[in-house]
């Protein structure tokens, strides 16, 4: 499952703000809205958001810099999150995330050359019984071991 | 006759692989002209069994697991025909991991549709919401305080203390908010009550918003947890519908609205005044407290903030009385908790079970111990912020107060197993590197604190003034402990200190022990 994003447009943008700016404290709403639809939040809609909700761009600026899921630039084709928390390090992921890097030639928290696979670490996906844990384009996979994680790799990389 | 098939979809459940059952099974149906029913479920959170799929008999629900696309075809066989399987597990209900448990919070977690009000009704449920429709705020408030209910995101402070507070304060608005933050590594049983019973969340919520005067709740998932925020947004489209949310619910003179809000990937907004400022669409930067939520919350106005598996034991409480859950447990610690036993563990999943059980027979009898077959060396107990405890330390009864005393904390109930590979001063590393990355950034303690925490570890771990530097962590986490405004700083010396105290063998250059493994 590839999301395909709209490019950035400015009238799709405004569009978008102002159909949840009425909701109390709609910033974080208001930027995933934008990130759903193109990928990324892009930076002329910031004092757009501002200008809505009656804020500094200063302040949605710091928002959007404060949460990790906000992206300044599109991700790759597929996005690969391998959970880095206690219990899948206490099941050998550790050792998957280095294989991981190796295979896609990027160390975590990158996008391979060809823009094709983003490879970022999560912080827990709730799936700890049944660890490791990974979550490519949305969709959870659990029990990982080499196998597993090299046929997940190399999906991200079709 | 058609067959009635349970399969789970929970996420743990479709990480292993239960959507694909659905097809190979629905394919096989198709295929032998067997007219079949799948119901999709929650998990009963029996996690090495996953997926887990039950079929309907005269005699109850029959399990097999775990099962993969290519059992499909022969089990069809033994489910149409009710024959021996090697994935038979007999009646779910008799499997001895899930008889021992003590299931109030969870009674229906697997076995009802979480999609449907209906099935929620059927097997008991909004009975608590009928009878606190009948009651006084006063008498409601009475009940929980009776229940001896405390909060089980961790912080443990009393639900009827804090929700007297918000029902005595006089404001135009007040608000219940939902803690489905629940970034905790080694816990899940937030994300498996919203995916598997929703609804209950759902009316423990509507019966606290009754008894304080709010009309109007939000639930903060984290955004890790997709599948559950889809899950509660249907719920609350069912409930809206059914007349159980909206205007004048279920008939009476009350108004309850719910809202689902998502995070955006910050582990620190689940500290509750973190949460709230996000909630009103700031950065997730800590509140100094006073002023507690309960006086001045969500918006400046009175509100309950509680954890996801608070609102959860409500609806029991109310249902079947405040003395039925206070029977069990031990000390201050009344009713049960949903343990996580996660991690490199052979049984894990949820284990509901009254307090006072040991860590001991948690880990080694229920939980089996690792699933790689190697001895187990530590535990992690309440998630990033918890200790790690020793074997000798398994006698410990879970309980907020033993925790507490052995310098530890249960945290939000889960417990993280590890062989004798782990590098203890790696972990310690880790618990401060991660409060360095979390950290909110307002207090001093917590920022700093954790970034000189790497640092100097990283001197230990490579021999540089070994002595010297151990002194200096424990400095940095007195001050952490002391200083910090919330819990991340707060108690990130927990994981910390207890490797120090109780694997000390493994600070320093390049551990003995583990060079000896090699």
């Amino acid at each position: 499952m590839t999301s395909v994003c709209e490019p950035w447009d400015e009238a799709r943008g405004a569009e978008i703000i102002a159909e949840h700016s009425a909701q109390e404290g709609a910033t974080l709403v208001i930027l995933h809205a934008l990130q759903e639809a193109f990928g990324y939040v892009p930076e002329p809609a910031i004092p757009m958001v501002a200008e809505a909700l009656n804020l500094s761009r200063a302040e949605v600026y710091g928002v959007f810099t404060f949460y990790h899921d906000f992206r300044k630039q599109p991700a790759g084709r597929h996005v690969l999150k391998l959970c880095r928390a206690e219990a899948c390090q206490a099941a050998g992921g550790d050792a998957l995330a280095a294989r991981a890097e190796k295979k896609l030639g990027v160390a975590i928290g990158n996008t391979t050359a060809d823009d094709r696979v983003t490879f970022e670490p999560i912080y827990c996906l709730g799936l700890c019984a049944t660890a490791p844990s990974a979550m490519l384009d949305g969709r959870v996979v659990g029990r990982l071991d080499e196998a597993r994680l090299d046929a997940l790799v190399a999906e991200a990389q079709r | 006759m058609k067959m009635r098939i349970f399969v789970p979809c929970d996420a743990a459940a479709i990480a292993v692989g239960a959507d694909d059952v659905v097809t190979a099974l629905e394919q096989t149906a198709e295929k032998r002209g067997q007219p079949i029913q799948i119901v999709r479920t929650g998990s009963r959170g029996l996690c090495w069994l996953e997926p887990m799929v039950e079929v309907a008999t005269l005699k109850g629900r029959v399990a097999y697991g775990p099962v993969t696309p290519a059992d499909v075809p022969s089990l069809f066989d033994a489910m149409a025909g009710n024959g021996p399987h090697a994935l038979r597990l007999g009646l779910a209900d008799e499997i001895p991991w899930l008889k021992r448990q003590s299931r109030l919070t969870f009674v229906r977690c697997g076995i009802v549709d979480p999609r449907s009000v209906e099935d929620y009704r059927a097997h008991g449920g909004y009975k608590g919401l009928e009878r606190a429709l009948s009651l006084t705020p006063a008498e409601i408030l009475a009940d929980l305080s009776t229940s001896g209910l405390r909060g089980r995101g961790g912080a443990g402070f009393p639900t009827g203390i804090k929700w007297k507070t918000v029902a005595d304060a006089r404001a135009d608005r007040k608000f219940i908010v939902c803690n489905a933050d629940e970034g905790d590594s080694g816990t899940f049983a937030d994300r498996m009550i919203m995916e598997g019973d929703p609804f209950v969340v759902i009316e423990g919520m509507t019966i606290a918003g009754i008894t304080v005067g709010a009309t109007k709740g939000y639930i903060y998932i984290r955004s890790e947890y997709p599948h559950a925020v889809i899950a509660m947004n249907a719920a609350i489209a069912a409930a809206k519908r059914a007349g159980l949310l909206g205007a004048r619910i279920g008939g009476s003179a009350h108004s309850f609205d719910l809202e689902v809000r998502v995070g955006a990937g910050a582990y620190v907004c689940g500290e509750e005044t973190s949460l709230l400022e996000s909630l009103e669409g700031r950065r997730g930067l800590v509140r100094a407290k006073p002023p507690l939520p309960a006086h001045k919350g969500l918006f400046g106005k009175p509100t309950v903030i509680n954890n996801v598996l608070s609102f959860a034991a409500i609806p029991f409480i109310l249902d079947n009385g405040a003395k039925a859950y206070a029977d069990f447990g031990m000390g201050r610690s009344r009713g049960t908790m949903p343990i996580q036993l996660a991690g490199n563990i052979k049984y894990g999943g949820l284990f509901e079970t009254a307090f006072g059980v040991t860590l001991g027979e948690l880990v080694d009898d229920i939980g089996g111990g690792t699933f790689t077959g190697r001895p187990v060396r530590a535990v992690q107990v309440g998630g990033p912020l918890g200790a790690y405890f020793p074997r000798a330390l398994f006698e410990t009864q879970f309980d907020y107060e033993a925790f507490a005393a052995r310098d530890g904390l249960i945290g939000h109930g889960g417990i993280v197993v590890f062989d004798d590979t782990v590098d203890m001063a790696k972990q310690a590393r880790f618990a401060m590197e991660f409060c360095a990355v979390e950290s909110c950034g307002k207090c001093t303690p917590c920022r700093i604190g954790s970034t000189r925490g790497v640092e100097t570890i990283d001197k230990i771990r490579s021999g540089e003034r070994v002595a010297e530097n151990l002194a200096v962590v424990e400095d940095l986490c007195n001050t952490m402990k002391f200083g910090s405004l919330c819990a991340l700083g707060g108690f990130t010396p927990y994981p910390v200190m207890s490797a120090l105290k109780h694997f000390r063998e493994d600070f320093g250059p390049a551990p003995a022990r583990l060079q000896a493994a090699e």
